[in-house]
C-alpha cells in the first residue's frame, strides 16, 4: 500500500490521550447527540446525589457507591470508545493539515496572463481565480489546469512519491491543494473555496470532527432511543406495580435495571464504529464524501468495472507468434524480435520477452551493425527495423499487408495469414502481421492478459449476489471472448459515457444499486447516476465532482475492495445491536429475582445463576455492563470478521455468534463478577 | 394432557389451513379488484355503494387520506353506536325492556367494539337490547374487522407497488371487506351455527318449569347472526356474558371447533393473501410458519398448566388427573379450553370459553403474555397482519444490518423514518399498558377491581389493560371493571392500542409505497427461509418478553411459585 | 398477470384527501352498513333459521307432557337426592339463565379453596371416598354448563337409587346409558346431559 502504516488498534499514546477525552466528552451538549449514553449520564448523576445524601446521612454506601462509581464507569467506557477512534484518525490528520499551512498562492491578475500576478496567501483565494504554479510550488487550492503540463507529487494525499503527470484538457486536469509541482509550470483555477478544498475534507473526515451520522446510523440511533423509551416505561411502572406486591424498589437499585436494560453497548460503540469504518477506508487511500456513500458501498448489486487495468493487465502481450507455411518458426521469431528492439512499449517489450522465452532465442547485447530503427507512426502504423537491405516490419495486419504488396506487387497473400488473423481476432486478440521485405512471415497474437485471480473474486462476487459488467472499447467480439475468460456476468462492449449512462439507468429500473469508477469528463453523468461513484483521483475535476468517492491511488480494482468495506461497516453495526439486545436476557436473570426476593421470596426459583446476594447480583450486571462496552472497543474499531459469502451464511454465522453469544456471554460473565465480588466482600 | 386432546388440536389447525389457502387466494383476487365467484350477485350492491356514498375507487388515496378517511368513518361509527346504546330504552326490539346504557358504560362499549376490542364491561343478557346487539354491535363487528382489514391491505400494498403516492382507497377497501369476505363468510357459518344449535330468534326470553319444579328464564336472542360476526372479525364480544362459555353461543365439541376455526380462518387466509399480493408466496408461509410455531408452543404451555392442576385442588381429593377445570365446561375439557384460550389472545379476538381468572397462574399467563406479544399470531383480522409486518420490519433492520447490507423487507429499504414509525408503534403498547396498570396498582379507584388478592389482584389489573390495548376484549373477569375509573381509562387504553399503532403504521406505507422495489439477490436478506423464522421468532419473543417480564414476574410467575408453596389469598 | 402485477398496475390516480371530503362517505356507509348488515343480514338469517332449524333457533327447548321443562343445552339446578347433581354454578344462585357467568376465583383464591373444602366434604359425607373428578366440585365458566363428567353422575348412583329405592345396577345402566361420548371417538369429551338423564331417570319409575 502506501507509506502510510497502518497503526495497531491502539497504541499506549493513544490511549493515554483518549482517556483523558474520555473525561472531556462528559459535557452534557456533547452527550446530547449520543442519547442512550445521555440518559445513562443523567441517571448517573441523579444516583450521585443519592449517594452524597446517603453520605451525610450516615446511611451505608458501600453498595450504592459502587452502583454510582460502575454507571459514571459505562459512561466514560462509552466515551473512551469514542475518543480511541477519533485518536486514531487525528494522527492522520495532523499530518494532512501540515500541507495545508502556509501556501503562497500567485493569484493571476487576468486569466489568460500568467506574466502578470500578485502573491498572496492560498486562504484568500475564492473559486474561479487563476493561479500560476511553478516548479516547486505548492499548488493553493484545489483546481482544474486551464494551461500547461506539469510533473506533480501527490504524496501529501496519496502517500505515493511518485510523480504523475497533469495537464490542460483531457482527462487529468484536476489538481489537488497541498500537492507540489516538481517540473514545468500549470496555471490552475481554483474551485474550492479555501477550507472546503479536498484536503480540508479530509482532515474533517479522518478527525470525526464533521462527522454526519449515516442514514442507517440514524436509523439505528432511533431505534435504540425507541428501546431506551421502552425501557424506561417497564422501569418506571415497575415501582407502582411493585407497590402492590410490597416489594418498594429503590431509586438506585431502578436506575440500575434501566442502565443495564437500555442498549449502552451498543449505544456506548456505535460512533467508534462509524468513525473507524470511515477510518478504514481513508487508510485504504480512498476518500468518501459522505457517510452515505460508504454505506451505498455495502449495498451495491452492480459493479461496473472498466476492462482495461481492472480486468486484466493495462496493455495487451504478445502469446504467440504463428510463422506461415513455409517459414521456420525460429525466422520469425527472429524477425520479431529484431522488429521490436528499440519498440519501449509494453507490447514491443513482452515480444522480445515472448521470443527468448517460448523460442529461445537470445536478445543480441549490442544492437545489429547498421541497424536504422524505423519507430511507430501514426501515419504508417508500421514499426521496425532496416539492418542492410533487411526491411522488417510489424504493425497493423492492413499496414503490413500494403507493405508487402508494396514490395513485390505480384505475390498472392497466403490463405494461412488471414485464417490465422481471423483466428486471432475472434479469440478476443489483437492480430499484428510481421513481414521481411516482400514476404509475409508471420502473425504476432497479442492478447488481453486477465489478471490472474480475477476469476476467483468475480465468482466470490456472484456469492454476495453482486453482478459484475465489463466496461470496454473492445468490439463485441473481443469484449466477449475476455468476458468469458473473466468471468463477469456482463459486459458492455464498445462503450460510450451513454451506454454506460444508459446501462446504469437500466439496472437502477430493476431495483438494482451500481457502483462504477471513472476518470473522465465524460464519465461524470454516469459518475453521478451511480449509485457509488468512484472518481480517480488523478481523474478531472468534473469526475472527481460528480463521483461520491475519490480513489487517491487512482486504482479501478479498488472498487471490490470498497464494497467490502462498506458492508463491513453495517455488519459491525448489526451484529454488535443484536449481542447488546440478547444481553438483555441474562441481566434480567441477574436482577428480577434480586429485586423482589425480599417480598416474595418464592422468586429467588428465577435467580439461575445461583448469584450470592440480591446486591452482588444487581452490582455484576451492572458491572458487566460496563467492562463490556471496554472489551468490544477492539471489535468495533476492526469490524467484524467479513468473508465474502452470500447473505444466508453470512446472517447464520453472525446470528449464531453474536445473537446466540450475546445471549451467553452475559451468563458467564455476570456469575464470574459475581463470585469475584462475593469473594471481595464487595457486596 | 392426553393424546386425544392434542389430536383436537392438531385437527383444528388443519381444518383453519385447509381453508385459509384458498380463502386467501380469493382475497388476494378481492382486493387486486378482480373478478371472483361473487362479483355477479354483489357488484351491483358494491356499485350502489359507491354512488350513494360518492366514491370511485379507482381515485387512490394517499397513506395520509387513506388514514383521515379510516379515522373518520370509525368516529362515524363510534357516534351511531353511542347514540344507539344511550337511546335504546326508546328504540325498537327491545322486548326485555331495557333501559338506557349508563354513559361511562356506553362509552366504553362503543370504544370498545369500534376499536375492535370488544371488551365487556356490560352483561349482554341483562343490559342490551335486540336492537342494539344487532344494529348496534352486529355492525360494528364487521366494520371494525372490515377497517383492520382495508388497513392491512393498503400495507401489504406498500410493499407490492414501486414508487407509487397512493395506497388504495379506503373506503373502497373496507366495503369489499365486508361485502365480499364478512359477509358471505358470516352468512354460511351463522347457519351452520344454528344448526348446532345457537338460537336466532327476536324473542326475548323463555321461562319454564324444571322438573324440580323450580323456574328458570333463559335469555335468547338473534344470537347466531352475532357471534358468527364476532369470531369471523376477531372481535369475541358475546352475546351473553358468560361469551362462547354460554351454551347457547357454543353448544358443543363441534361449535367449539367451528367457532376457533372462524376466529382464525380470516386472519390466516390474510397471511395467505399477504404472500400472493407481494408476488412471493414463500413470504407469507414465513409469516405463517412464525405463528404456527409461537402459537402452537403457547397452546402447549397453557395446555400443560391447566392439565397439571393447583396443589390446592389436589389436597381437597380432587382427581389429579382431572386438571384444573375451575371455570371450564364440561364439554370443552382442558384441551380445548387451553386452544381457545392460547388463540383468543394470539388473535385479537377476546371470545372465551373457559374463565381466565380462574386458569393456573401460568395457564392464565399464556394468554396474558400472548396479548402482549401484539397479538400477531396470526392477531386480529387486519391488525395481526400489519402488527406482525411492523416487527418483522424491526427485525430485519436489526439482523438486516448483519449481513452487511442496509436492511430490505420485500425489496423496501428501512430507513430512518419506517424504523422511526415503527418504534413509535411498538411504544403504544408498553405505554398503554404498564402506564395504567401502574396508576390502578397505587390509586384507591383502581384497587377497588380486583375481586381476588395476592398476586392475582395484579394479574387482573395487567390482564385488562394488555386486553384493552391490545384490542383484546378478553379479561380476568374477577376484575369490577364496570366503574368510571376502569370504563374510561380501559377505553382510553382501547383508543390508543387502535389508534395510536395505525397512525404511525400507515405512515410507515406511505414512506415504503414510494420506495423503488429492489430486486433480490444472494446479496438480499433472505426473509422467507428457517433462519429468519427462527430470527423473527426471537425478536418478537426478547421485544415482548424484555418489556413485560418485570409485570409478569409480580404478577403469574409471583403467583405461581407462591401457590406451590400452598400460599391462599 | 399475476396478482400483484395487476395490484401494481392499478390505476394510481389519487383522490381527494382532505378531512371534510372524507365525511359523506364515511357517513353514508356507516348508514348504508347498518341497514345492511345490522338490520337485513340477522333478519335473514333468522328467517332462513327459523324455516330450516326451528328447535335450534328457538332454544333446543325440551318438552316433557306438553310443557317445557328446560332447554337441551343449559344446565339446570337439581338439588332431590333421586336427580343426579350438576356442577355447582356461580350463575346468580345457581343456573340463572339471565345470569351466565363464572366464579372467576383465581385458583389462589381462599373463597374458592374453602368452597371447594366444603363441598368435597359434603360428597364424603355421603359416604364417597377415593378420589372425586374434577368437574363434581368446580364451577363451570358459563355456570349454566348442561353436563357432567361420567364420573361424577356415576358418583351419584348410590344416592339415587337409595332415593328412588331402585337397585344401583338398574340406575347405573340408565347412566351409562346417557353418557355421550367422543364424536367419531375424536372429538369432544365423554359427558352426560344432566336433564336428559334426570328426565330419564323419570321415565324408569314414574
Amino acid at each position: 500500500m502506501s507509506t502510510k502504516t497502518v497503526a495497531s488498534v491502539a497504541s499506549s499514546d493513544l490511549i493515554g490521550r483518549a482517556a483523558i477525552d474520555a473525561f472531556k466528552k462528559l459535557s452534557p451538549k456533547t452527550l446530547a447527540k449520543n442519547p442512550v449514553i445521555f440518559v445513562t449520564e443523567v441517571v448517573a448523576a441523579l444516583v450521585t446525589l443519592l449517594f452524597v445524601r446517603d453520605l451525610m446521612t450516615g446511611n451505608p454506601v458501600l453498595f450504592i457507591g459502587q452502583i454510582t462509581a460502575w454507571l459514571w464507569f459505562t459512561v466514560l467506557f462509552a466515551n473512551f470508545a469514542e475518543a480511541i477512534a477519533e485518536g486514531r484518525g487525528r494522527a492522520q490528520a495532523d499530518s494532512l493539515r501540515t500541507a495545508r499551512t502556509d501556501t503562497l498562492a500567485k493569484r493571476l491578475l487576468r486569466a489568460d496572463d500568467r506574466t502578470l500576478w500578485s502573491k498572496g496567501s492560498a486562504l484568500d483565494l475564492a473559486v474561479g481565480d487563476h493561479v500560476l504554479v511553478e516548479a516547486g510550488d505548492l499548488i493553493p487550492g484545489d483546481g482544474e489546469i486551464v494551461e500547461g503540463i506539469a510533473s506533480v507529487n501527490e504524496a501529501a494525499v496519496t502517500g505515493e512519491s511518485a510523480p504523475v503527470i497533469r495537464e490542460a484538457g483531457g482527462d487529468r486536469s484536476g489538481v489537488t491543494g497541498g500537492t507540489t509541482v516538481l517540473s514545468d509550470w500549470i496555471v490552475v483555477r481554483i474551485t474550492a473555496a479555501p477550507g472546503s478544498s479536498f484536503l480540508d475534507r479530509m482532515i474533517a473526515l479522518v478527525e470525526g470532527a464533521e462527522r454526519q451520522k449515516t442514514p442507517n446510523e440514524i436509523a439505528l440511533t432511533i431505534l435504540l432511543v425507541g428501546l431506551t423509551l421502552i425501557f424506561m416505561i417497564a422501569v418506571v411502572t415497575l415501582s407502582g406495580l411493585a407497590a402492590y406486591s410490597g416489594a418498594a424498589v429503590s431509586v438506585p437499585i431502578l436506575v440500575a435495571l434501566l442502565v443495564t436494560l437500555i442498549p449502552t453497548t451498543i449505544g456506548g460503540l456505535l460512533s467508534a464504529i462509524g468513525i473507524a469504518g470511515m477510518d478504514r477506508l481513508i487508510r485504504f487511500n480512498v476518500m468518501a464524501m459522505s457517510g452515505r456513500a460508504v454505506e451505498a458501498a455495502g449495498d451495491v448489486d452492480t459493479l461496473l468495472l472498466d476492462k482495461t487495468g481492472t480486468i486484466t493487465f493495462g496493455n495487451r502481450m504478445a502469446a504467440e507468434i504463428i510463422a506461415m507455411p513455409g517459414v521456420a518458426e525460429a525466422v520469425a521469431a527472429e524477425a520479431a524480435l529484431l522488429a521490436s528492439l528499440s519498440d519501449d512499449t509494453a507490447e514491443g517489450k513482452s515480444i522480445v520477452k515472448l521470443v527468448a522465452e517460448r523460442y529461445g532465442v537470445a536478445t543480441p547485447g549490442t544492437r545489429p551493425d547498421g541497424a536504422a530503427f524505423i519507430d511507430f507512426s501514426a501515419a504508417t502504423r508500421l514499426s521496425g527495423v532496416d539492418i542492410g537491405a533487411r526491411r522488417i516490419r510489424k504493425g497493423a495486419v492492413d499496414a503490413v499487408r500494403r507493405f508487402v504488396a508494396k514490395g513485390r506487387a505480384s505475390v498472392a497473400e497466403q490463405p494461412a495469414f488471414a485464417q490465422a488473423v481471423e483466428r486471432i481476432a475472434r479469440s478476443g486478440g489483437t492480430p499484428l502481421g510481421l513481414a521481411e521485405d516482400g514476404r509475409l512471415l508471420g502473425v504476432i497474437h497479442l492478447k488481453d492478459v486477465v489478471k490472474p485471480d480475477i476469476k476467483a473474486r468475480f465468482a466470490e462476487l456472484r456469492r454476495m449476489g453482486i453482478r459484475t459488467v465489463m466496461v470496454t472499447g473492445d468490439n463485441p467480439v473481443t469484449a466477449a471472448a475476455i468476458a468469458s475468460e473473466a468471468g463477469v456476468d456482463d459486459f458492455i462492449a464498445e462503450a460510450t459515457p451513454q451506454d454506460k449512462l444508459a446501462y446504469i439507468r437500466a439496472e437502477q429500473a430493476k431495483g438494482r444499486l451500481v457502483a462504477m469508477c471513472g476518470d473522465g469528463t465524460n464519465d461524470a453523468p454516469a459518475l453521478a447516476q451511480a449509485d457509488v461513484g468512484v472518481a480517480m483521483q488523478s481523474g478531472t475535476q468534473a469526475a472527481r465532482e460528480a463521483g461520491n468517492m475519490v480513489d487517491l491511488d487512482s486504482d479501478p480494482t479498488k472498487l471490490i475492495e470498497i464494497v467490502g468495506i462498506g458492508k463491513q461497516l453495517l455488519m459491525t453495526r448489526g451484529s454488535l445491536t443484536t449481542f447488546s439486545i440478547a444481553n438483555d436476557v441474562a441481566k434480567y436473570f441477574a436482577i428480577i429475582p434480586a429485586l423482589f426476593v425480599t417480598a416474595i421470596p418464592e422468586l429467588g426459583v428465577l435467580n439461575v445463576m445461583s448469584l450470592a446476594t440480591p446486591e452482588s447480583a444487581i452490582l455484576s450486571a451492572v458491572i458487566f455492563n460496563a467492562l463490556i462496552i471496554i472489551g468490544l472497543i477492539p471489535l468495533a474499531l476492526r469490524g467484524v470478521p467479513y468473508r465474502a459469502v452470500d447473505a444466508a451464511s453470512v446472517l447464520s454465522r453472525n446470528l449464531a455468534v453474536y445473537g446466540l453469544g450475546g445471549l451467553i456471554v452475559p451468563f458467564v460473565g455476570i456469575k464470574i463478577i459475581d463470585m469475584t465480588i462475593a469473594a471481595l466482600g464487595l457486596a | 394432557m392426553t393424546f386425544v386432546g392434542w389430536l383436537q388440536i392438531v385437527l383444528v389447525f388443519g381444518l383453519v389451513l385447509a381453508a385459509a389457502a384458498p380463502l386467501g387466494a380469493y382475497m388476494a383476487k378481492v382486493y387486486a379488484g378482480e373478478r371472483t365467484v361473487l362479483t355477479p350477485v354483489l357488484a351491483p350492491a358494491e356499485r350502489l355503494l359507491y354512488r350513494a356514498a360518492g366514491v370511485d375507487p379507482a381515485r387512490e388515496q394517499g397513506w395520509l387520506g387513506y388514514t383521515l378517511g379510516m379515522l373518520v368513518f370509525n368516529a362515524a361509527g363510534f357516534a351511531l353506536l353511542f347514540s344507539i346504546l344511550r337511546l335504546q330504552d326508546i328504540l325498537p326490539l327491545n322486548p326485555q325492556g331495557f333501559g338506557a346504557v349508563a354513559p361511562d358504560l356506553a362509552f366504553n362499549t362503543a370504544v370498545s367494539f369500534v376499536t375492535n376490542t370488544n371488551w365487556q364491561n356490560y352483561s349482554g343478557e341483562s343490559t342490551l337490547s335486540h336492537f342494539s346487539q344487532m344494529a348496534g354491535l352486529t355492525v360494528q363487528n364487521f366494520l371494525s374487522a372490515a377497517t383492520g382489514l382495508a388497513l392491512a391491505i393498503a400495507f401489504v400494498r406498500a410493499f407490492s407497488r414501486s414508487g407509487a403516492t397512493t395506497v388504495g382507497h379506503v373506503f373502497a377497501d373496507i366495503t369489499r371487506s365486508t361485502l365480499y369476505i364478512l359477509l358471505p363468510l358470516a352468512l354460511v357459518t351463522a347457519l351452520v351455527q344454528v344448526s348446532l344449535g345457537t338460537p336466532q330468534t327476536l324473542d326475548g326470553s323463555v321461562v319454564l318449569t324444571t322438573l324440580e319444579g323450580g323456574q328458570q328464564t333463559l335469555a335468547m336472542g338473534p344470537v347466531a347472526s352475532q357471534i358468527a360476526i364476532k369470531q369471523l372479525g376477531t372481535n369475541g364480544g358475546g352475546f351473553f356474558n358468560a361469551n362462547a362459555a354460554h351454551p347457547f353461543e357454543n353448544p358443543n365439541a363441534l361449535s367449539n371447533m367451528l367457532t376457533i376455526w372462524q376466529m382464525l380462518v380470516v386472519s390466516t387466509a390474510l397471511v395467505f393473501a399477504f404472500g400472493r399480493l407481494v408476488g412471493d408466496r414463500r413470504q407469507g408461509r414465513a409469516i405463517l410458519a412464525v405463528t404456527g410455531l409461537l402459537l402452537v408452543t403457547a397452546v402447549g404451555l397453557c395446555y400443560l398448566a391447566e392439565s397439571a392442576g393447583t396443589p390446592m385442588l389436589a389436597a381437597a381429593g380432587l382427581d389429579p388427573a382431572g386438571g384444573n377445570m375451575e371455570g371450564k365446561e364440561v364439554r370443552f375439557g382442558i384441551a380445548m379450553s387451553a386452544l381457545f384460550a392460547a388463540v383468543t389472545t394470539g388473535l385479537s379476538d377476546g371470545a372465551v370459553n373457559a374463565m381466565h381468572a380462574s386458569f393456573t397462574p401460568l395457564g392464565g399467563m399464556v394468554p396474558m403474555v400472548l396479548i402482549q406479544l401484539g397479538e400477531i399470531l396470526p392477531g386480529g383480522v387486519g391488525s395481526g397482519l400489519y402488527g406482525m409486518l411492523v416487527v418483522a420490519i424491526l427485525a430485519v433492520f436489526v439482523a438486516g444490518l448483519m449481513v452487511g447490507r442496509t436492511p430490505e423487507y420485500l425489496g423496501k429499504k428501512i430507513e430512518a423514518k419506517e424504523v422511526k414509525m415503527a418504534m413509535l408503534a411498538i411504544l403504544v403498547l408498553p405505554t398503554a399498558i404498564l402506564g395504567f396498570s401502574a396508576v390502578s396498582a397505587v390509586i384507591p379507584a383502581g384497587l377497588a377491581g380486583p375481586g381476588n388478592g395476592g398476586p392475582h389482584g395484579l394479574s387482573e389489573i395487567l390482564y385488562a389493560y394488555s386486553s384493552a390495548a391490545g384490542n383484546n376484549g378478553s379479561a380476568f373477569g374477577s376484575l369490577s371493571g364496570n366503574t368510571p375509573w376502569y370504563n374510561t381509562t380501559l377505553a382510553l387504553a382501547m383508543l390508543l392500542g387502535r389508534f395510536a399503532f395505525i397512525v404511525p403504521v400507515m405512515a410507515i406505507a406511505g414512506s415504503l409505497v414510494a420506495k423503488p422495489k429492489l430486486a433480490a439477490s444472494s446479496g438480499t436478506f433472505p426473509t422467507h427461509g428457517p433462519l429468519f423464522v427462527g430470527l423473527l421468532v426471537g425478536i418478537i419473543l426478547i421485544l415482548g418478553g424484555l418489556q413485560f417480564f418485570p409485570a409478569l414476574a409480580l404478577g403469574p410467575i409471583a403467583e405461581h411459585v407462591q401457590m406451590q408453596a400452598g400460599a391462599l389469598y | 398477470m399475476t396478482v400483484s402485477q395487476r395490484i401494481e398496475t392499478a390505476a394510481q390516480t389519487e383522490g381527494p384527501s382532505t378531512l371534510a371530503a372524507q365525511v359523506r362517505p364515511a357517513v353514508v356507509l356507516v348508514a348504508a352498513f347498518t341497514l345492511l348488515l345490522g338490520i337485513a343480514y340477522p333478519l335473514a338469517v333468522t328467517g332462513i333459521a327459523q324455516a330450516v332449524f326451528p328447535a335450534a333457533a328457538n332454544g333446543s327447548l325440551v318438552t316433557r307432557d306438553g310443557a317445557v321443562i328446560g332447554s337441551a343445552l343449559v344446565g339446570q339446578t337439581f338439588t332431590g337426592p333421586g336427580y343426579v347433581h350438576p356442577r355447582p354454578s356461580a350463575a346468580g344462585a345457581g343456573y340463572d339463565g339471565l345470569a351466565s357467568s363464572g366464579s372467576n376465583l383465581a385458583p389462589t383464591a381462599r373463597t374458592l379453596a374453602d368452597r371447594i373444602t366444603a363441598d368435597v366434604g359434603t360428597l364424603r359425607s355421603g359416604g364417597i371416598t377415593g378420589l372425586i373428578p374434577a368437574d363434581a366440585v368446580t364451577t363451570s365458566g358459563s355456570g349454566l354448563d348442561p353436563h357432567i363428567s361420567p364420573d361424577t353422575a356415576l358418583l351419584q348412583v348410590p344416592r339415587i337409587a337409595k332415593a328412588r329405592r331402585l337397585p344401583e345396577a338398574e340406575v347405573r345402566a340408565v347412566v351409562l346409558g346417557s353418557v355421550e361420548g367422543r364424536l367419531f371417538g375424536l372429538i369432544g369429551e365423554p359427558r352426560v346431559n344432566v336433564l336428559a338423564l334426570n328426565a330419564a331417570l323419570d321415565d324408569l319409575k314414574p
